[in-house]
């Protein structure tokens, strides 16, 4: 009898533990969504022109919103009210600490419209919408000398545009 | 003791770490001599006031001493074009041992701390998934998590040396570093149960924060030992830290555990956020620039004595500091009392736990003459600290994050120590 008991407690034991470490392992608690639900939540707008709303830009049509939201820190050419705000400018080449802008450093231009749309203006961030965030982001190229005037930017023309310092970068991601 | 019987390992007044315990246990990093009688020493032996009443009883939630409450963060002033952007350091010359009180612990932030209510906030990953998900805080909560012990460091840290900063103290020059036990959900649990596709290779992380702070991981990362963590020794992660969930990826600048975590897709190339492309890169010589530099350098720093402490008089001082390597734990540390020419190894106090805080501690003795003090960490994978000449040789001085090099704090005769290049 004893000897029994001894069993079938072993046996209870083996057949509980594997379920319970499933159980342990089989915590799923996540939500099934859409890309869809995730619309104007997922913010990301990568180089490869992915993530990119509807909507097109111009330098025109931005720098109206670009005197109005962005030049009291940014200077009304870019020229910045304090270190860390020059966009426009500067060369990667001179002597001396190169003055790293928008032009002279930043390696795409998407990056432009993606920390506009979730940063900027620093005091109101996303207080813009798409379409300014577009026109903006055409200014802020055309007063760096990249695109003219009436250069539409949407996410297919952004990634065909090449940076001046685009090719000035080293990886090294793979050391981890 | 006499000079005689002390052990001289190095050069200017080093001894041998073997005395320690002749010493005793002192912590404060400050002169160790005996002589006088007690009584002599202005010591009072009345029972005192608070040995003849009661105190206040228990509390709900605990404080410090009112004779030890001025311990704080350095903060810098607000700037106005960068509202609630900035940062904070731990006052390492104040703390002992590895894990620094999460009061303390350093802070940096792109656009301030947001007020989250977790009941309102979702983790969720999407991109190159087999299903996107959504994740609740109180459902994460009842995941399986674990426990580490990490060093987190901001890679901006100790840039102050590039620049050639005068003067500054262990906390202004080197307080983006700080060490806590997280406790989290394994990052590989929740992408494994989206289902990550075998053409992705990165993550981009963005928090809940004004400025929406993205970085993109390497999947292979991600997968390793990247954790979600929701706790901080033992508490919620606390606002300036990432409430009510941060990410967490040992060893790696600090910039890319990103705080207020809400969002992870799985991508098959890095986002290129701002803050991997404009920030965080580092410019070389040649006017190339370092992109995705993430693990840390092996480094540490003598806490005790350092910049801006002042020696009272010549004698026994107990030199103390701390060690980190983004590569591994810290297998030895050195110190030398004569701007490097000879050096000494210090003994390790306590743990020598991977990618976390180690503690050291050496006797010292000064002479009341010029002293200059340097510590040099080596790792477990046999990387050593470098000079700070040798950091500039090899990168020059066009960007200031990652910098591991040597601190040196030179001892004057007025006992002075401040922050010197050598």
């Amino acid at each position: 009898m004893f000897k029994n008991f001894v069993c079938s407690t072993l046996l209870l034991i083996f057949t509980c533990v594997p379920s319970l470490t499933n159980s342990q392992e089989s915590v799923r608690l996540g939500i099934p969504v859409t890309q869809a639900d995730l619309s104007g939540f997922d913010l990301i707008a990568p180089p490869d022109g992915s993530g990119f709303p509807p909507g097109i830009g111009t330098a025109r049509d931005g720098k109206q919103i670009y005197d109005i939201n962005c030049a009291v820190c940014h200077g009304a050419s870019g020229e910045g009210t304090s270190g860390n705000t020059v966009i426009v400018g500067g060369d990667m080449q001179s002597e001396g600490p190169p003055l790293r802008t928008v032009g002279s450093y930043w390696p795409y231009a998407s990056t432009l419209f993606d920390f506009i749309r979730r940063a900027m203006p620093a005091t109101a961030p996303k207080s813009l919408t798409n379409q300014q965030v577009y026109d903006v982001t055409a200014y802020i190229l055309y007063m760096n000398g990249i695109v003219d005037e009436d250069t539409p930017i949407n996410g297919e023309t952004i990634r065909k545009i090449e940076m001046p310092n685009a090719d000035g970068f080293i990886d090294r991601s793979h050391i981890q | 003791m006499s000079e005689e019987e002390l052990d001289k390992v190095a050069g200017n007044g080093l001894i041998s770490r073997r005395h320690l315990l002749r010493f005793g246990a002192s912590s404060a990093g400050l002169a160790i001599s005996a002589g006088a009688l007690g009584a002599d020493q202005g010591l009072s032996f009345q029972i005192p006031t608070w040995s003849r009443q009661p105190g206040p009883g228990a509390s709900a939630y605990g404080a410090r001493s009112p004779f030890a409450d001025n311990i704080e963060r350095l903060a810098a002033q607000p700037n106005p074009t960068y509202p609630g952007g900035g940062s904070s350091r731990s006052p390492l010359q104040h703390l002992q041992g590895t894990i620094t009180p999460n009061s303390l612990h350093f802070e940096r932030h792109h656009a301030g701390v947001p007020n989250i209510d977790p009941a309102q906030h979702i983790l969720v990953i999407n991109g190159l998934v087999r299903q996107p998900l959504a994740f609740r805080y109180e459902d994460l909560l009842k995941y399986q998590m674990v426990s580490r012990i990490h060093f987190l460091e901001c890679s901006g840290n100790s840039g102050a040396l590039l620049r050639g900063e005068i003067g500054g103290s262990a906390q202004s020059l080197h307080g983006l570093v700080s060490c806590a036990e997280w406790t989290g959900i394994p990052l590989s649990t929740l992408l494994d149960e989206a289902g990550v596709l075998p053409e992705a290779a990165w993550v981009a992380a963005v928090g809940a924060d004004a400025a929406s702070m993205g970085r993109s991981i390497p999947l292979t990362k991600a997968l390793d030992d990247v954790m979600v963590a929701l706790y901080q020794n033992g508490e919620a992660v606390r606002p300036g830290q990432g409430y009510p969930m941060r990410l967490f990826c040992p060893g790696w600048e600090g910039n890319v555990s990103v705080k207020w975590l809400t969002q992870l897709k799985v991508t098959n190339e890095p986002a290129q956020f701002r803050d991997e492309t404009s920030k965080y890169t580092d410019t070389m010589p040649d006017r190339s620039s370092y992109q995705f530099t993430f693990p840390m350098g092996t480094k540490s720093l003598i806490t005790s004595p350092s910049g801006q402490m002042t020696l009272n008089q010549p004698g026994i001082y107990q030199v103390t500091g701390i060690a980190w390597s983004g590569g591994g734990s810290i297998r030895q540390v050195e110190v030398s009392a004569d701007g490097g020419q000879t050096w000494a190894e210090a003994a390790i106090q306590g743990h020598q736990l991977d990618r976390a805080l180690t503690r050291f501690t050496i006797p010292w003795e000064w002479n009341g003459g010029e002293a200059i003090l340097q510590s040099r960490a080596t790792d477990s994978r046999g990387n050593i600290q470098p000079t700070r000449s040798e950091v500039i040789a090899s990168r020059g001085t066009l960007s200031f994050y990652h910098n591991p090099c040597i601190q040196s704090w030179q001892v004057d005769q007025a006992g002075e120590v401040k922050n010197v290049y050598v």
